[in-house]
């Protein structure tokens, strides 16, 4: 039997952690061409996300004229802006804190 | 004229008179010819081995502003970082956007549509299977960017383009849009509910 010893962990900042895991995001951006019920469902069938997030995005989308979809390393967003590319939406990349 | 597509199993069904399946299709065969005409040629180095070697796609965007629009320029900030994405993805995003307008024809004459339409009152069922649901409708954007990038369509200008006289050839490519558009809400209906 033991018992853990504490030891003293230093904690790391946040924000620090979160910029470096996940340093870039997918921007999909208006057009006044895809439907609001198309965008949905790419957001639901590529990302998974439940309808009503995915129904969020595709209103910032449509309202702002641009919203982030997704946060991940450089090769995960290259692969998400193609897939929205596949899918006839118009995506660029950028470092989160672009 | 179509009612556009409902739920069959997991995936649609729609019936089409022979002239809209005929139309479908030849915006469909146009979308290809348009993916296979401007060459992807990467810009020729001083190294001749160097040329010989690099037979991926091109860096810089292409000139036609449809195919512009198709393969957008994924870093706007970083010309090469953006040539670089456009060299291992462009080539194969070409090749499945013309893969899913192929599916199109393919289908549309599997379902009866003759190689050259000439009876009237031809009717065919098309149904697709949850994934060729989802190629279908992919293709449908692509068609309806293509028209949409040539009539330069923008936000909110629908009530210019029914303004416009019936005898402008415009007015004609803007329904056949709007119509587009209504087989893929239709669709994207069928396949999620």
């Amino acid at each position: 039997m033991s018992a853990p010893t504490p030891v003293e962990v230093e904690q790391p900042e946040a924000d620090e952690t979160t910029l470096m895991a996940r340093p870039w995001v997918t921007i999909v951006w208006n057009d006044p061409v895809n439907l609001m019920s198309y965008v949905t469902y790419v957001f639901q069938t590529y990302f998974g996300y439940p309808r009503k997030k995915a129904e969020k995005l595709m209103f910032e989308v449509h309202h702002d004229g641009r919203s982030v979809v997704s946060t991940g390393s450089r090769e995960e967003m290259e692969r998400d802006v193609q897939a929205m590319h596949e899918y006839g939406l118009w995506a660029t990349m950028q470092k989160a804190d672009a | 004229m179509t009612e556009g597509f409902e739920r069959r199993g997991k995936g649609a069904l729609a019936t089409f008179s022979g002239f809209e399946a005929d139309l479908l299709r030849s915006l469909a065969s146009q979308l290809v010819e348009l993916l296979r005409n401007e060459v992807a040629a990467p810009t020729s180095s001083n190294d001749p081995l160097e040329d010989l070697l690099d037979f991926s796609g091109p860096t810089t965007a292409p000139d036609d502003p449809v195919l512009a629009r198709l393969f957008p320029t994924a870093y706007t900030d970083d010309e090469e970082a953006a040539g670089e994405f456009r060299r291992f993805t462009e080539g194969a995003l070409r090749d499945g956007k013309a893969r899913n307008a192929v599916l199109i024809i393919d289908q549309l004459e599997e379902a009866g549509l003759p190689p050259e339409l000439e009876e009237d009152g031809l009717w065919i069922d098309v149904e697709l299977s949850a994934g060729q649901a989802s190629a279908w409708m992919r293709s449908f954007t692509d068609i309806r960017l293509a028209l949409a990038t040539r009539l330069g369509i923008e936000e909110g200008d629908e009530d210019y383009w029914r303004s416009l006289p019936e005898e402008d050839p415009r007015a004609h490519v803007h329904d056949i849009y709007e119509w587009v558009g209504y087989l893929q809400e239709t669709l994207v209906e069928a396949v999620t509910r």
